[in-house]
């Protein structure tokens, strides 16, 4: 079991590293280097650059060595805090993080929560309940869920409560609550908006989960093992839910390394459509104005948390399955 | 206490020679399956494909996106990029064929024209349906010039107003008062050939990184499949928006069409490629491929004449499966303004006009993509499902 | 219903058991009738299909999709002196699922699939128990440690919190009679419980399942295709073929007077092969086909980071033996013996660390099997066929019968054309298939029939060696015999050599002119099939021969012999 988590470590940090490379090519790949946008942004602004602030950066980042130290500078920033300052927003990464980090995780891991609370009972119902009305239902709704792309969800949405109830579901608080401090009332108004976002997001990866989710039911449905617990003398549904669905659980979770990424992905575009205040709209509005250290250090800080998550994953699979905590077979 | 691996495998196999004589057993009472013996791979395909019923209703359906690509600006009845400004927003026109008037009736489409209201409040203009109007339509009209198959100069349109300027927006107009139905049609080429062209490069990563990994095995497999495994774990789409957001902003619109097909495909190549060398290793011990060797078949004839054969349909199956990805990726990229930029015109960038609420209350037609995207992510979807139920049709 | 005799415990009476396709009807069972009597154990044989199991499942009520559509199951309580009709109860209800488990219990073929996977052995037992007793969790758990220690379990104490996949094919076996006896049922039907597995481990569990029926007093129903296991430990034999009974009676009557001719089909299959007479064998003087000197491989683990060394395996070990020209050489062992990877060594596919096998070819040269560029010129392809145990995966689905048996004739240009063709033709004839079938594809034919296409295929270059590979292992009694009987022909009329690997000694005893017996990867023991089959000189040889069940009942290996009484 701790070989195992170690490998899993250790696999997980490898990954970073390569991750972090392909951010940092992506970040070299517009002409012209930091300081060179640097200051044809400033120009444009109509400002003129600092000489002392240039070379400042200059050596901040080493923009004179090789490409090589420039990663190894900008790579140690990215560990101890030091992501970076935007241009755009003319503040340091970090602090721009610390704000909107909070709200961006709690969105995504109640749209995480909520998906599983769809997916898991309907894939059930689905699998023991084959060909059932509900079945049908079930499937088209999962086939739905998978081909309406998110930022379509949210713009129907967002259409059909502004139409039919007269009711703006962007944002994550009413203006007058922006801001407030926490407090219950904001709590509550804020539940009144998170709901769509969560919805959105929680949906698409929903849709796949069930698919899956209910596949391997059906399989493990056929398997031996449920004759035999029948032939104890336990309940239909009691067999089902202590056997095969204890089994067809644990591919689930293993899903959960490539959930992960889809809920990121799809909880970017959510917030930009619905404009929540999460990370999202900034790497948006830094990607489009190239500004590529912020956004190279949001797209980083992504892969790390799916990442974690993954780990996540994988360390509760090796605990309810004992197969894999044994090493008998993989993870996935 | 552990089984070795020959234990193993002979169980399985027992275990497989068992369900397999009682299948046919099985077999011999569903109805249509007789098999007379002599029907190949790809008729057995067809035939399980066939009785999907929701694979072949799609069929059809992407045949006739497919025809839409083909011939957009034959079908289009207004030329795209056609500015009418004195249209802004107008909302759309219904299709009448059955012309009535004080002389009885006759077939004769038209539409009903547009009048201008200027809302009491926002002093904004509203365009109606003005029943007063009528507009006759024909088919075969004559319309903008263009070159069908980009050779053949024409300027016939399936459909179009008799007289050239009047308006005819059957699924309403946009922004700047251009035509949403043409513009639907030339997008649907745009981001069908995205989807094809992109799974076309992807295809040939995967089959070529995976077959090779398949075939050779060793360091080279397990080196790709970190890199698969490791493509696997990122969010796709920061990662596509960073790649894309990176690229100079002073290329061609051409340029930045391959560009973004791509990336897609450099990121989408993983699944493919984990197909391809799947069914690379496992018919590598089939017994027939091991036949095929000691009958004295080189290595070229056993790959070609034995192993392709046998993945070919799930190679297509994985494909026909990547191309719902590809289409929805191109869509939410050019949706935020990463992908594709006007003037090319694509189901992504159509709905870029379609975010802001307001827009959206006082135009909902401008929704329109996005029926087609679903309608055609969903085909495609079934399609590969058929697919995948059909692509092996001796196993059960 | 009153109680019929005082030791019937179950009737089965006019049972009928349908599948619905769609409108299609499928009738698995057709009018069953028999009986089950304590201490006594009923056979019920047949091939796949025949609807055996389906009827043991119809005693327990679950035979969901299909349904039971009439006659009846009765349950007799013999002290109580109460009648339980099962068939007619809800599939689900309290009454019938007091029933399972409790008073008819029951074991599977596969026992690594009936056991679930994610839960320990002991938290399988415990649950029976606590179902069906009132006791605590604790006092469960002591009687699920019993019931290990009653299977002969080593260490129960200990194996109570293992996993199934821990266990090796017996010892799950094992686990699950456990489980089955912990509420000490009137009935144990047992379906298929040692097709699975190796002959000696069945031994062990056929010698276990009497010694609990005896000391549980219990009726054991036991479903088997294995014409040997039914005569080692039948009492009394049902025969089915597609869903009916064809014929029913005790064991003796049903071996010696069988009345009706499929059950005669069947008993004769296996007491064919074991009256063969001794043919005279091959001389082995010359020079041998295949001279083997000292084979040994090792296929190591895999190493894995930080994870436990995977300590390999010796698959080989100093193997050396000699195949002479045209004699059948049987090569004989249990799963893991390394016989299968003796053959893919001669074939090249795998190279061996130590050791040679020297071939002489047909043009006279002498080639080491050992090397792989022995291998480049095809030459040793087309001297030395395969035949592959699985007729399933062994035949290209997606090529005709005449491209599969053309084959290696088109590569190695030996005909081409028309001529091609005829060669075909001729080839079926030959293994006895109509040359008409030959634009057929595999899925059209069955297996026997897939069997005879690879020998034609096998033969197409008339070799001088043929290795099989179980190649009648997955055959019907009947078929694997016709089979066996155009290899011999086959050996007659084209005078090539058989390597014959086999798990099943019945066959080699027949077929064989001499045998080789593996073990661990190393032979035990080498000499003609008689003598090998009628007086084994190693210890490993006379354990497995014990282990391989009679197909006469009077003259029992593994079971006490019939008691006159009965």
């Amino acid at each position: 079991m701790i070989a195992y988590l170690a490998r899993r470590l250790i696999a997980m940090i490898l990954t970073l590293l390569i991750l972090s490379m392909v951010v940092f090519v992506v970040i070299q790949l517009p002409p012209g280097d930091f300081v060179t946008s640097y200051i044809a942004r400033l120009s444009s602004m109509g400002e003129v650059p600092d000489e002392n602030v240039v070379e400042a950066i200059r050596a901040q980042y080493k923009l004179d060595d090789p490409l090589f130290v420039q990663y190894w500078a900008w790579l140690e920033g990215m560990f101890t805090g030091n992501f970076g300052f935007s241009f755009e927003m003319k503040r340091p990464v970090a602090e721009i993080f610390s704000q909107r980090i909070g709200i961006s995780l709690t969105v995504e891991i109640l749209a995480i929560v909520v998906m599983w609370g769809i997916a898991i009972p309907i894939g059930i119902y689905s699998a023991v309940y084959q060909y059932s009305v509900g079945d049908y239902v079930a499937t088209i709704v999962g086939f739905l869920g998978i081909a309406v792309p998110n930022f379509l969800f949210a713009l129907i949405l967002m259409y059909v409560c502004y139409v039919w109830f007269g009711v703006t579901i962007t944002g994550l608080n009413s203006p007058d609550f922006a801001n407030e401090r926490w407090s219950l009332a904001k709590l509550l108004d804020f539940a009144s908006h998170v709901w769509a976002p969560v919805l959105v997001i929680a949906t698409g990866g929903a849709a796949t989960l069930i698919r899956v989710l209910r596949a391997n039911l059906l399989d493990e449905l056929k398997k031996p093992y449920v004759l035999t617990a029948r032939a104890k003398g336990l309940k239909r549904h009691k067999v089902i839910m202590r056997y095969p669905v204890r089994v067809a659980m644990n591919p689930l979770i293993s899903v959960v390394g490539w959930v992960l990424p889809t809920v990121i992905s799809s909880s970017f575009v959510t917030a930009i459509v619905l404009n929540m205040p999460t990370l999202s709209p900034i790497l948006l509005r830094a990607l489009l104005s190239q500004d590529m250290y912020l956004a190279g250090a949001l797209i980083l800080f992504m892969g790390f948390l799916t990442m974690i998550g993954t780990l996540l994953s994988d360390i509760l699979l090796a605990w309810i399955d004992p197969r894999i905590r044994m090493g008998m077979i993989g993870a996935r | 206490m552990t089984m070795t691996t020959e234990n193993l495998s002979a169980a399985e196999a027992d275990k497989d020679i068992v369900a397999t004589t009682e299948d046919a057993q099985l077999d011999a009472v569903k109805p249509g399956l007789q098999y007379g013996g002599t029907e190949s791979q790809w008729q057995l395909i067809r035939a399980r494909f066939r009785r999907h019923r929701l694979a072949r209703v799609s069929l059809w359906i992407m045949a006739v996106f497919a025809i839409v690509a083909i011939f957009a600006e034959f079908l289009a009845p207004k030329d795209p990029h056609d500015v009418q400004a004195r249209y802004t927003y107008a909302p759309p026109q219904a299709l009448h064929f059955i012309d009535r008037d004080a002389d009885g009736w006759r077939i004769k489409p038209y539409v009903y024209d547009y009048k201008v209201e200027v809302e009491a409040e926002s002093l904004r203009r509203v365009f109606r349906i003005d029943e007063t109007k009528k507009i006759y339509v024909r088919f075969f009209a004559e319309g903008f010039e263009y070159k069908l198959f980009g050779l053949i100069p024409m300027n016939r349109h399936l459909i179009g107003p008799e007289k050239k300027r009047k308006p005819l927006f059957l699924i309403g107009s946009d922004r700047l008062g251009r035509d949403m139905l043409s513009r639907l049609i030339y997008g649907t080429r745009i981001s069908l050939s995205v989807g094809l062209i992109g799974v076309s490069m992807s295809l040939f990563l995967g089959v070529l990184i995976g077959g090779l990994a398949g075939f050779y095995g060793g360091l080279f497999d397990a080196a790709t499949q970190r890199v698969i495994e490791f493509l696997r774990s990122l969010p796709t789409i920061p990662l596509w928006m960073g790649l894309s957001a990176a690229m100079p902003r002073d290329w061609s619109p051409l340029q930045i069409y391959f560009a973004i097909t791509l990336i897609l495909s450099l990121l989408g190549w993983t699944e493919l490629a984990r197909v391809v060398r799947g069914r690379f290793l496992a018919l590598k011990s089939e017994d027939y491929v091991s036949a095929a060797l000691y009958d004295g078949a080189s290595h070229v004839r056993v790959v070609l004449r034995h192993m392709v054969p046998a993945f070919t349909s799930h190679i297509i199956t994985a494909a026909s499966l990547a191309i719902p990805g590809m289409i929805l990726a191109e869509t939410a990229l050019s949706f935020l303004g990463l992908g594709l930029q006007a003037p090319v015109i694509s189901w992504g960038v159509l709905l870029q006009e379609a975010q802001n609420i307001r827009v959206l209350a006082t135009a909902p037609w401008l929704l329109a993509p996005g029926l087609a995207i679903i309608v055609a992510v969903l085909a495609m979807n079934f399609i590969g499902d058929g697919l995948r139920d059909a692509a092996d049709p001796y196993t059960h | 219903m009153t109680q019929p005799n005082d030791d019937v415990i179950l009737r089965v009476d006019r049972l009928n058991v349908d599948f619905t396709f769609g409108k299609m009807n499928l009738k698995a069972a057709r009018d069953v009738s028999f009986d089950l009597r304590l201490g006594r154990t009923t056979c019920l044989v047949g091939e796949s299909g025949s609807g055996k199991s389906v009827t043991a499942r119809a005693i327990m009520n679950i035979v969901e999709p299909a349904v039971i559509s009439s006659g009846a199951v009765t349950l007799f309580d013999l002290k109580e002196g109460e009648v339980l009709e099962l068939a007619s109860l809800d599939p689900d209800g309290a009454e019938i699922r007091a029933v399972r488990g409790a008073r008819i219990a029951m074991i599977f073929q596969e026992p690594m699939s009936s056991l679930s996977p994610v839960h320990t052995i002991g938290a399988q037992i415990i649950e029976a128990i606590m179902l069906h007793q009132d006791v605590d969790k604790h006092e469960a758990r002591k009687r699920a440690i019993e019931a290990l220690r009653d299977v002969h379990i080593h260490d129960p104490e200990r194996a109570v919190d293992r996993y199934p996949f821990e266990y090796s094919g017996g010892m799950r076996q094992r686990a699950m009679i456990a489980m089955a006896l912990a509420c000490e049922p009137d009935v144990l039907i047992a379906d298929e419980p040692t097709t699975a597995l190796d002959v000696t481990t069945q031994a062990g569990i056929l010698k276990l399942i009497r010694e609990l029926q005896v000391s549980h007093g219990m009726a054991v129903m036991f479903i088997t295709h294995d014409m040997g296991v039914v005569a080692e430990i039948a009492d009394d034999v049902v025969v089915m073929l597609r869903g009916d009974v064809v014929e029913h009676g005790a064991v003796e009557q049903i071996f010696h007077e069988p009345k009706h001719s499929y059950s005669r089909a069947l008993i004769g299959a296996s007491l064919g092969l074991n009256n063969a007479e001794a043919r005279p064998a091959p001389p082995t003087e010359g020079t041998p086909l295949i001279s083997a000197r000292d084979l040994s491989l090792f296929f190591p683990g895999q190493r894995k980071l930080l994870g436990k060394p995977d300590p390999g395996v010796q698959t080989l070990k100093d193997v050396s033996f000699d195949l002479w020209p045209g004699e059948i050489l049987g090569v004989v062992g249990e799963s893991g013996s390394g016989k299968t990877t003796l053959g893919r060594v001669l074939m090249g596919k795998y190279q061996p660390e130590a050791g040679e096998a020297l071939y002489r070819t047909g043009s006279g040269d002498v080639r080491d099997l050992a090397d792989r560029n022995s291998f480049r010129d095809k030459q040793v392809y087309r001297e030395i066929r395969m035949i592959f145990q699985d007729p399933y995966s062994s035949l290209n689905p997606r090529m005709t019968v005449e491209q599969i048996i053309a084959e290696p004739l088109w590569v190695n240009n030996i005909a081409k054309g028309a001529a091609m063709r005829d060669r075909v033709a001729e080839l079926l004839e030959i293994v006895g298939l109509s040359p008409a079938m030959m634009e057929r594809y595999p899925h059209a034919f069955s297996g026997g029939q897939r069997q005879r296409i690879g020998i034609a295929r096998a033969i197409a270059l008339e070799p001088r060696i043929i290795i099989a590979d179980e190649a009648t292992s997955a055959l019907d009694g009947s078929i694997r015999a016709q089979v066996l009987d155009l290899l011999l022909k086959l050996r007659d009329e084209l005078g090539m050599a058989i390597l014959f690997i086999a798990h099943d000694i019945g066959v080699v005893r027949y077929f064989c002119d001499r045998v080789v017996v593996m073990h661990k990867g190393q032979i035990v023991e080498t000499g003609t099939a008689h003598q090998i089959c009628d007086a084994p000189r190693e210890d490993y040889t006379k354990a497995l021969l014990s282990a391989v069940p009679s197909p006469d009942p009077r003259n029992r290996k593994i079971m006490p012999p019939l008691s006159v009484a009965e």
